[in-house]
Parts: C-alpha cells; sequence; structure tokens
C-alpha cells in the first residue's frame, strides 16, 4: 500500500482522509473536534486512531494538510471604484480561499481603519485604478494604512505605475508587502491569478506560523493551502480532467454550512443563447462565493429572515413555531432534526439556503427594449446548460434527503432571468472529500481525479 | 508625451454600434488610449470607468433620439464624484425629430457638456477639438 494521509483543519472538526495510491481507494475516512487551544495535533491523532491500522502500522510515503482552522484565512480587500477594482480585489481574495471580511472602495477612513483594527484580518489586499489609471487614491490608502497601530501581512494588486510607491509606504509599518500583478490591468479585465499566487504564499510563509498552525508542520510536510482553495482546486480537477482521463465537465459544487453557504463554478458561463450582449465585470472560470447570510445553524435566523415569506409558505408553520425551532439550533448547533416536523424545517432551510446561494452566484439576462426591438443583456456567468451539481458540507452529508435540498439550485421558470442549471444532474460527495482531493492534486493530480470521480454518488 | 485617456460608449439603450466602432479605431488611430465601454453604457458606466483609468474625456454617443433624457444628470453626478472638471463630448442623433440644431447645441451646453456635434460629423473634428481642449496642440 502507498498510503498518504491528508488532512483538513476545519474550524470546527478535523477531517482525516488515507489515501491508498496503488489501488486508487480511500482507505478511511474520520473525524474529531479541532484542538487550536491546546495543541491541533491532538484533534488529528483522536480521528487518525479511529481508522484501524494495518498489521504493520501506516507507513505514510505524503503527509499533507489544509485548513480553516482559527477563524480561516481572513482578509480585508480594498480597491477603488466599488463595482470596478474593488469587486475585483474581493473577487481576487475569494479566489485565494479567504473568508473576506470587508471591502472597502475609494479612499480609506478614519472610520474603515478602526474597522480593520477590530476585525484583525490576516492579510490586507490593496487595489485600485488599472494601469496607468488613477494613482492618488491607492497612495493615500497607502499612506493611511501606514498609519494603523498594528502591522500586517499586504498584498498589492493595483495600479502598477505606482506599485513600488506604495510598496515603500507601506513597507514603514507592515511587513511582509508583497506587490502582486494588478487585479484589473484595464478597464473590464479581471486578472486576479497573481495576486491569488501572493496570498497564498504569504499564508504559507507567515499565517500559518501565526495561527499556531506550525505545531502541525513538525509531523506533516506541510499545511498546503486554506480549506477553501483545496475544494476549489478539486473542483477545477474533477471538471477538467487530467491527460487522458477525463473531467466531468463543467460544473457547480455547492457546500451548505452550519455558518455559511459556499458556490464554486468551474464554468465559462458565456450566454447560451445567440445575440445576447454581456455587460459587467467578466467572470473568473474558477469562481467562489460565500454567502455569509445563508447558514444552516449558526447563521439560521439571517437565514430565515433572508428567505422570508417564501420559506414560511412552504413550510406552513407559525411564526413562533419557528422562533422555537430557531432557539433550538442557538442553543444547540449541532443538532441533529429529532422529530419529521424539525427535518421538515431542515430541509425547507436548506433548500432556501441552495436557492438564494445559487442565485447570487449565476448571472441574470435582462431584456432591453430599444426603438429597434427586445435586446438581451447577461450579466455574470450563463450555467442553464450546466449538466453537473455537486453537494458537499455536513448538513447535506447528514441529511436524509440531500436530493430535495440540493433541487434549490434549479432553474425556477417564475424567475427566468436568474440563469441557474436547467436540468442538471445531481452528485453527492458522501464521503467528504473533496477538500483532501485537492490536497492530493499536488501529488498525483490523476489519483485524486479517478477517486472523486469513483466516490462522487448520483443521487 | 504620455498617452491621454479617454472613456467612449453609446449612452442608454441605445445599442448603434458601428458608429461606436469607427470612432474607437479613429481615436485610437490618433494617439489616445481609448476605454470603450461599448453600446448600452448607463452614466455610472461612464463615471467609474474615469475613475479607474484617470481618464481625461467622456465621448458619448447617442443616435436613437433619447440623448436628452440619456445625458441629463451627467455632469452634476461626475462634480459629485470627483471628477466634476472632466472634458465632456457628445455627439449623434440626438433628440428626436428634425429640431433646429443650434437649440439642442445650446441646451447640451446648459446640460454641462464642453462640445456638442451634429449628425454627421466627422472623427476629425472632435479629434482635433480634444487635442486642442487638451492643449495638446502645437501651434
Amino acid at each position: 500500500m502507498q498510503a498518504v494521509l491528508l488532512i483538513d483543519f476545519g474550524s470546527t472538526y478535523t477531517k482525516v482522509t488515507i489515501v491508498d495510491l496503488e489501488s486508487e481507494n480511500i482507505v478511511g475516512t474520520a473525524r474529531a473536534g479541532t484542538t487550536i487551544e491546546t495543541n491541533i495535533m491532538d484533534g488529528m491523532n483522536s480521528a487518525l486512531a479511529q481508522i484501524p491500522e494495518p498489521g504493520g502500522g501506516w507507513n505514510f510515503i505524503r503527509k499533507l494538510a489544509c485548513s480553516s482552522a482559527a477563524g480561516g484565512l481572513k482578509m480585508i480587500a480594498s480597491g477603488l471604484v466599488k463595482e470596478l477594482t474593488a469587486e475585483a480585489a474581493r473577487r481576487a481574495a475569494l479566489g485565494a480561499g479567504a473568508r473576506v471580511l470587508e471591502v472597502f472602495s475609494y479612499e480609506l477612513t478614519q472610520k474603515d481603519l478602526d474597522r480593520i483594527i477590530v476585525s484583525k484580518p490576516d492579510i490586507l489586499l490593496l487595489a485600485g485604478g488599472t494601469d496607468g489609471g488613477n494613482r492618488e487614491v491607492i497612495l493615500k490608502n497607502a499612506e493611511m494604512l501606514s498609519t494603523l497601530p498594528v502591522g500586517l501581512p499586504v498584498v498589492i494588486a493595483g495600479n502598477k505605475a505606482v506599485s513600488d510607491q506604495a510598496a515603500d509606504i507601506l513597507r514603514k509599518r507592515h511587513t511582509p508587502v508583497v506587490i502582486a500583478d494588478n487585479v484589473m490591468p484595464e478597464l473590464g479585465v479581471l486578472s486576479v491569478e497573481s495576486a491569488r499566487l501572493a496570498i497564498r504564499e504569504v499564508y504559507l510563509t507567515h499565517i500559518i506560523q501565526a495561527k499556531g498552525l506550525d505545531k502541525a508542520e513538525e509531523f506533516l510536510e506541510r499545511i498546503m493551502m486554506p480549506t477553501p482553495s483545496a475544494v476549489l482546486s478539486a473542483a477545477e480537477l474533477l471538471a477538467q480532467g487530467y491527460g487522458s482521463e477525463p473531467g466531468m465537465g463543467e460544473l457547480i459544487i455547492v457546500d451548505v454550512g452550519g455558518a455559511t453557504t459556499d458556490v464554486h463554478s468551474i464554468a465559462k458561463g458565456d450566454p447560451s443563447k445567440p445575440s445576447v450582449m454581456l455587460k459587467g465585470l467578466p467572470e473568473p472560470y474558477v469562481k467562489r462565493t460565500v454567502e455569509g447570510d445563508l447558514g444552516m445553524r449558526y447563521s439560521s435566523e439571517a437565514l430565515v429572515e433572508t428567505a422570508g415569506k417564501p420559506l414560511m409558505d412552504n413550510l406552513g408553520w407559525t411564526n413562533d413555531q419557528v422562533l422555537d425551532q430557531l432557539s433550538l439550533y442557538k442553543e444547540d448547533p449541532w443538532r441533529i432534526p429529532q422529530t419529521a416536523e424539525e427535518a421538515k424545517f431542515d430541509v425547507a432551510m436548506g433548500l432556501m439556503a441552495v436557492g438564494l446561494a445559487v442565485d447570487r452566484h449565476v448571472g441574470r439576462i435582462e431584456v432591453v427594449y430599444t426603438p429597434f426591438g427586445a435586446s438581451y443583456v447577461q450579466n455574470g456567468k450563463d450555467l442553464t446548460p450546466l449538466a453537473v451539481v455537486i453537494g458537499t458540507g455536513g448538513v447535506l452529508l447528514h441529511h436524509s434527503d440531500p436530493l430535495e435540498i440540493l433541487r434549490g439550485a434549479v432553474f425556477n421558470p417564475q424567475e427566468p432571468t436568474i440563469l441557474k442549471p436547467q436540468d442538471p444532474s445531481f452528485y453527492l460527495d458522501k464521503e467528504y472529500i473533496l477538500a483532501a482531493m485537492g490536497l492530493l492534486r499536488e501529488v498525483s493530480p490523476q489519483v485524486a481525479l479517478r477517486i472523486m470521480k469513483k466516490y462522487m454518488v448520483k443521487l | 508625451m504620455e498617452q491621454k485617456t479617454v472613456v467612449l460608449g453609446v449612452i442608454g439603450s441605445d445599442v448603434h454600434a458601428v458608429g461606436n466602432r469607427i470612432l474607437d479605431y479613429a481615436f485610437t488611430q490618433a494617439g489616445f488610449k481609448v476605454i470603450n465601454i461599448g453600446v448600452l453604457a448607463t452614466q455610472e458606466e461612464f463615471i467609474h470607468s474615469a475613475i479607474e483609468t484617470n481618464a481625461e474625456a467622456l465621448l458619448v454617443s447617442s443616435l436613437y433620439g433619447h440623448g436628452e433624457m440619456d445625458c441629463r444628470g451627467l455632469r452634476e453626478k461626475c462634480q459629485e464624484t470627483g471628477i466634476g472638471k472632466i472634458i465632456m463630448y457628445v455627439g449623434g442623433n440626438l433628440v428626436v425629430g428634425k429640431q433646429d440644431f443650434e437649440s439642442v447645441k445650446e441646451r447640451f451646453l446648459a446640460m454641462g457638456f464642453d462640445r456638442v456635434y451634429p449628425p454627421g460629423t466627422l472623427p476629425d473634428t472632435p479629434i482635433e477639438d480634444l487635442r486642442k481642449d487638451l492643449g495638446m496642440t502645437i501651434d
């Protein structure tokens, strides 16, 4: 056996996956509570102990990990215009697997600085201006940031004409200060790859240590990346294939969690019908969105509020019944539904979370009436022809009827302007291996791909 | 000399793309960096693009007769967003019907445009004017 140990240090659970590279099988998976306060290895060891050891003991040829423990990778991004470089910076941070705490636009104010001090991000991403475009705002923002009382890692990805100057200003206070390519080199051109790599580099060299995760590196080779990056990487591999091994084609992965619902799409999203004009920022082929108000437990109150009347209609419950249920989840976020009624509540909530999260992820089509007839304008990705929707995350995996919840991702004829998949097949990441396979991709992409194809369960 | 940036677009629910491409070509050939935001452009898109790219001028086209409605308030929004002094040109079939161009011009000048062009203007005219307005002509 050629055993590889893959670990995901999550915010709540540490998940362990052991893979045999030879037989291309999952040898075992297990989880235990994450122990960041004491020693992060305690949780990992108790998870590992749950998997029966072979005769000669484990002999791992590789040991890799990703982490979203200790708050994950928390970032604050800043750009110039909200819809342009600030949005591009936000997407770069999300694509790097970060939790984006705030996105600021235009000139930073003292109030913005106070927010930065309070929310303690791990990395700041500073953008603004196209290459050769606006230079004043990013320089002023660098000046403002250099007055912060604490030093933070900063990635600069703005107007290249003043990047060095901005870095010099920031280095008076902050370290490291890394310069990446502009997230928007030309107007309407999104270029997030260089910023993403810079963020990952800073994460590996500085953040892991700052979070006390380096203790794990004595046993492991290294913590490779934040968990969301691992999931994105696995998603990309699964969609595209590797070498002669075909992938599953363009797909969406929906991760319904207790605090957020994350949607990943690996798809171009070009218009599926002729003569549609594209508007707005171009969409990244690998796109991740995180909805902080659409969680099933920690943010269940926010979800009820956001979902509003459709949820109540679907459930047929009174307001008090809903409030009672919410208080149960408040007491115990890990509560598993006890009765049929409670399960019904979970399905209705899950359906809403998936529906709204995918709504926000996909694009819109709009009819514009001109004196020469109707024209169609598309903003965002058209995912109507998309064939594969994959569900993952604790809530779906422990649910008796994940398909019912995942149906929220499907196109609704009553809302024809929202470009969700019309007739997809549904799969479940039953063994919860996507993050682990993102890690395995670093060792053997082919095996990671084959294992994913083998272990995704068609619903 | 440093290349000057201009934002070019067809404002409102107007889909006339041909003239837009010709202007893009002509201004690029004349040495400008053209940020072409294309057809169906909103006032906000003009302004946001100008802010990010540090543009010197907004070149607004309108061919379908609703230009007066679409352009109203553009100067005020520029002022509000900190680019109040940006040069603004407008041209095309700005109004419906056969109205006297002088009165049309007056209305658009009052709206805060620096220059207003009648239908049938060739690109050379605004290019020359822009060079003059930006102090680029050597004479």
